[in-house]
């Protein structure tokens, strides 16, 4: 399996860092009580048979976290994102 | 018509040209309302379905499986069982279903080839020894045995390993005798010979496309071969149970991940106990026929891929040649990658699910293989009596919603654990 970097071209896997899925987002500081959707956020996983939008850190490259579009039957990569970008598009 | 195996069946058939053999489950339709639907035809459903038909009150019993019987994990792995656990909620689990292996051929009238030629944890640190004398510790009071063997003791037993690795010297190893290997097809067949003659329906190539529900409670499931209706349903869908678990409407706290094992060409006996790798992550057999069956860690990421990476090869075989440089002479044959149900805390689950009669039995991570029997026996425990079975009461679904996770090895949510 390879990456194709936005900052660094095709890269090789060995050059990168897996962070899981990319669309659970981190829920609010809600005092000392667990509340669901910590639980959900921190547990609990959609994993399709399918297409994955995931987290991948550049560690041996540009340090850049990368928002990864791949399906997990084939590993076919069909879109790589910045997070930063990815995370900017999500606040506008 | 031979029904029991024995010495005497085979001289029997061996006289006669072997022409009363029969097949060793029928290949069953799905026929009727059925008391117990169980969705996987694996170790862990067959040997669920075998228990329910031996242990409970009789019931109509069917096992699904979308392919041929025992063609995902029960076929994939390394035959590797051992129940050298720390933590209370795993330790008397795994050692009940070690005590289940002991007597499983005469159970179910099948040779699975159980061996119990030890497992060695190697020790390459000070801090690693005061930690495999603490889970030895441990399981002693679990009543599973177990031996801190010194220098000199592993040196008599594996003379081949580098013990003056300059980076991973070996002081040492933690023993557990009555761990070893079991011939894993076998015990797929076995129980399903098994369950077979108890009148469980053994339904193959019959995929599950649905689960049905009526008033929050499941009825039965679609399947390729038609609709099938259901009391009960157990689920035991190793690493598609989060697929499945969603046509019921359930989430669950699980990564499907690949994880690849290793075979070498076969040699002359070298290797006659599991060994396993302490400062990195790799373990090896040697099979009957002579291969040297090895594993180490899982791809990494997501996956439904039954294949892996080159990276992970490489990972792997550098920790054998760390462990025991006489492995580079081997040449590899094969290699494959099954899909394991990662889950967050590296434990399993056997438990109601949110759906009223619908059962669940997943998340084995890498380390399903080894648990089997005892699996197979509590999951038909739950489903027969709607309650836990004593060793198994810590496998629950709500501990990560309740903070009772069992984090063997204390390293917080992340589904890279076993």
């Amino acid at each position: 399996m390879r990456i194709v970097c936005p900052h660094c071209g095709e890269r090789g896997l060995q050059e990168f860092l897996y962070h899981g899925d990319a669309t659970v987002t981190r829920p609010r500081d809600g005092g000392a009580e667990p509340t669901p959707e910590w639980t959900d956020y921190v547990y609990f996983r959609e994993n399709p048979n399918g297409t994955h939008v995931e987290l991948w850190y550049h560690n041996a490259g540009c340090h850049a976290w990368l928002v990864v579009t791949r399906n997990l039957r084939n590993h076919l990569i069909t879109a790589v994102e910045t997070a930063h970008d990815v995370a900017l598009g999500r606040s506008s | 018509m031979v029904d029991k195996y024995s010495v005497f069946s085979v001289l029997r058939e061996a006289l006669r040209g072997h022409t009363g053999w029969r097949p060793a489950w029928r290949d069953a339709s799905p026929t009727g309302v059925y008391d117990v639907i169980i969705v996987g035809g694996g170790g862990h459903g067959l040997a669920t379905a075998y228990y329910l038909a031996k242990n409970h009150q009789r019931m109509r019993i069917a096992v699904v499986e979308k392919g041929w019987l025992g063609n995902g994990s029960i076929g994939r792995n390394t035959t590797i069982i051992r129940s050298n656990y720390l933590l209370p909620g795993n330790a008397p689990f795994y050692e009940f279903s070690i005590k289940l292996w002991e007597g499983l051929e005469q159970d179910i009238n099948y040779n699975a080839m159980v061996s119990q030629r030890g497992v060695l944890n190697i020790i390459h640190s000070d801090a690693q020894r005061d930690a495999y004398a603490r889970r030895g510790n441990s399981m002693r009071l679990h009543g599973i045995d177990a031996e801190l063997l010194d220098l000199a003791a592993l040196k008599a037993k594996v003379p081949y390993l580098d013990y003056d690795n300059a980076r991973f010297p070996i002081q040492g190893a933690l023993l557990q005798q009555r761990g070893g290997t079991v011939r894993h097809d076998a015990v797929a067949w076995g129980y399903a010979r098994a369950a077979d003659r108890l009148g469980v329906d053994i339904i193959q190539n019959c995929e599950v496309a649905g689960i049905k529900t009526e008033n929050g409670k499941a009825v039965g499931v679609e399947t390729t071969r038609g609709y099938i209706p259901g009391k009960k349903i157990g689920l035991a869908c190793a690493g598609n149970s989060s697929r499945v678990a969603a046509m019921a409407g359930i989430r669950l706290p699980i990564e499907s991940h690949a994880l690849q094992a290793f075979v070498s060409e076969s040699i002359k006996p070298l290797i006659d106990n599991v060994i396993t790798f302490g400062a990195g992550h790799f373990y090896i057999s040697q099979s009957d026929k002579g291969g040297l069956v090895f594993g180490g860690d899982i791809d990494g990421y997501n996956s439904y891929a039954s294949r892996g990476n080159l990276p992970t090869i490489e990972d792997v075989c550098e920790g054998g040649m760390a462990l025991m440089p006489v492995l580079g002479r081997a040449r590899l044959v094969r290699h494959w990658g099954g899909i394991m149900d990662m889950t967050m805390d590296g434990s399993p689950i056997i438990d109601k699910s949110p759906v009223e009669n619908l059962y669940l039995n997943a998340g084995w991570c890498y380390g399903g293989f080894k648990a089997t029997p005892a699996s197979g026996f509590c999951f038909a425990h739950l489903i027969a009596r709607d309650e836990p079975h004593e060793v198994a009461t810590a496998y629950r679904l709500d501990r990560f919603a309740k903070g009772y996770v069992i984090d063997e090895k204390g390293v917080g949510a992340t589904p890279n654990l076993h």
